[in-house]
């Protein structure tokens, strides 16, 4: 009887959860403008979304954004997480609490603020005002990954390595970063996912001439609904499915050596 | 670790003068000056742009943000809190399975979920037709209220099942044994035991949802059709449309005033920095 109840429960919550997405997958087929009733099986909507060339360049931005993005903010957020570690505390605190401040502080205002700079100093809005704003928000999620790994590291690791006849290049590659190397690889995907998916801070720091995917969902989904944002969810819901399995195989896989 | 100095985060540091704290400080300057007479160059120093918030309507507009956030969160919590009991009673591997399925409708993107249920709540939709077949004819629940707290709850509620769930996981079992086997009832175990631990969860859920929902200006834009303003839409509305950006920095002011308030109030409740139950990856 609890169990029956346990089950009902779940699949009511994940009906809750995945009915508007597999609506929507389910519409992007639909051989009819309106989401009424169904009207033959059609695939017009993804010829229409490839021929689109507004929604094939903001995919393009929106990876260039999260791949320069990504790669600038692991790579600065690592190298200052070490060097915050290292900090002595009167100077460590207004850096944790600055850095914490693209966590704490809503989108919008992040959003504002930047904009109101950039306008400021005269800078003209485009791709470059994008990716500064991406990486000033991704960075604290680098550090926050990366800096308890730091903390959790025996004092001298990297000394050992270098009295037991290692390079510094040798110690730092061989033995302190793989130590780190979970909390890099969480910070860069979740420094991704965050530039991919985010709008707010991007809408207000893009201008006129760049938008990526989130601005041109936002602008065509405000005009009401439109068959080729269906075909473009079902598109991006499949990447991440096959994404997430692939990432399964592999962990699996990992398990497996292991043991 | 003596090797490394601290001077390789200086690079950062600067980053953030001018990217964080200069950014911040100059929409606070810009909150204290006005040009009434919008003549090129010229600003004074003043508090009218707080005072005229302080007009009804827009108190008005600062009511209904909170009270929708407030809604939307309650809802989570209603929601989260049974169901991360039930995900506990799961078998360990179950729970994972379980938690990632609650996870991927967040990795779809933010606009997409939303743009979802723009279409499921259409005049034409699917939620249309169904109550139709029960006899309410043409009822369109878009761009109405109820939409766009629906759209908070969906859109935030993996945010309030996290931290919840963490917190529930933590409470050693025995410990709930032993107070049933010292003779507390059912209800005296959760009131006394169970809801304690797992207050700071609870805390960093509501806080989590909380945040988001009260700064939202998508969600209203979308699912309530700018029908229904809050403090997000006019703060976008006064720095891309209305171009007044002295008043739409005193909103923001007015804004992060709110949030760090009921950040302070959330450290008060648990005594500590908000555990947010892991990322969501």
């Amino acid at each position: 009887m609890k169990k029956i109840f346990r089950n009902l429960a779940f699949g009511l919550i994940l009906l809750f959860l995945y009915a508007p997405i597999l609506v929507l997958i389910v519409y992007s087929f639909n051989d009819s403008k309106i989401m009424g009733p169904w009207a033959g099986f059609t695939l017009k909507w993804y010829v229409m979304l490839f021929q689109d060339r507004y929604i094939l360049q903001a995919l393009y931005y929106t990876l260039i954004i999260a791949v320069v993005a990504t790669t600038v903010s692991t790579i600065v957020g690592t190298i200052s997480a070490l060097g915050i570690y290292r900090m002595r505390s009167k100077l460590k605190r207004p850096y944790l609490l600055l850095n914490n401040i693209p966590v704490l502080v809503p989108d919008i205002v992040m959003g504002i603020t930047l904009m109101s700079l950039f306008i400021f100093a005269g800078m003209k809005m485009g791709l470059t005002t994008i990716i500064i704003a991406h990486i000033t928000f991704c960075i604290p999620y680098v550090i926050l990954a990366v800096l308890p790994r730091f903390n959790r590291l025996p004092e001298n690791i990297f000394e050992a390595a270098l009295d037991l006849g290692a390079t510094p290049r040798q110690a730092f590659w061989k033995v302190l970063f793989p130590e780190i190397l979970p909390g890099v690889t969480s910070g860069a995907l979740i420094a991704f996912t965050l530039s991919i998916d985010d709008f707010v801070i991007s809408f207000f720091t893009a201008g006129n001439g760049v938008s990526n995917l989130s601005i041109t969902i936002y602008s065509m989904a405000k005009a009401g609904i439109n068959p080729k944002i269906n075909a473009l969810s079902t598109i991006m819901f499949g990447c991440i499915m096959v994404l997430l399995i692939l990432i399964n195989i592999r962990s699996e896989k990992g398990i497996k050596h292991i043991q | 670790m003596k090797s490394f100095k601290e001077y390789i985060a200086y690079p950062y540091g600067l980053w953030m003068l001018i990217f964080i704290a200069v950014p911040l400080l100059v929409v606070v300057w810009f909150s204290f000056l006005s040009n009434p007479d919008f003549k090129a160059g010229v600003y004074t120093f003043t508090l009218d742009n707080y005072q005229e918030f302080m007009d009804p309507v827009y108190l008005e507009l600062l009511y209904r943000s909170f009270l929708y956030a407030v809604i939307a969160t309650v809802i989570c919590f209603i929601i989260a809190y049974p169901l991360g009991n039930l995900i506990i009673s799961l078998p360990g591997h179950r729970q994972n399975l379980m938690i990632v399925l609650m996870i991927i409708p967040m990795w779809v993107n933010f606009l997409l979920r939303t743009y979802a249920w723009m279409v499921l709540l259409s005049g034409s939709g699917l939620i249309s037709q169904f109550l139709g077949m029960l006899g309410f004819q043409d009822v369109s629940l878009l761009y109405t209220q109820s939409a766009v707290i629906l759209g908070m709850v969906y859109n935030f509620f993996p945010y309030m099942l996290l931290p919840i769930y963490t917190s529930l996981k933590k409470i050693d079992p025995d410990l709930l044994r032993a107070a049933t086997d010292l003779g507390a009832n059912h209800f005296q175990m959760f009131v006394k035991i169970k809801l304690p631990l797992s207050l700071p969860g609870i805390v960093s859920g509501s806080m989590m949802v909380f945040m988001p929902a009260v700064s939202t200006f998508v969600i209203s834009n979308l699912l309530g059709g700018g029908k229904y303003m809050l403090v997000g839409n006019l703060i976008e509305q006064q720095f891309l449309t209305l171009n007044n950006w002295n008043f739409g920095s005193a909103i923001s002011m007015v804004l992060m005033t709110i949030i760090f308030l009921v950040l302070g109030i959330a450290r008060l409740i648990t005594g500590k920095e908000l555990d947010t139950g892991g990322q969501l990856l």
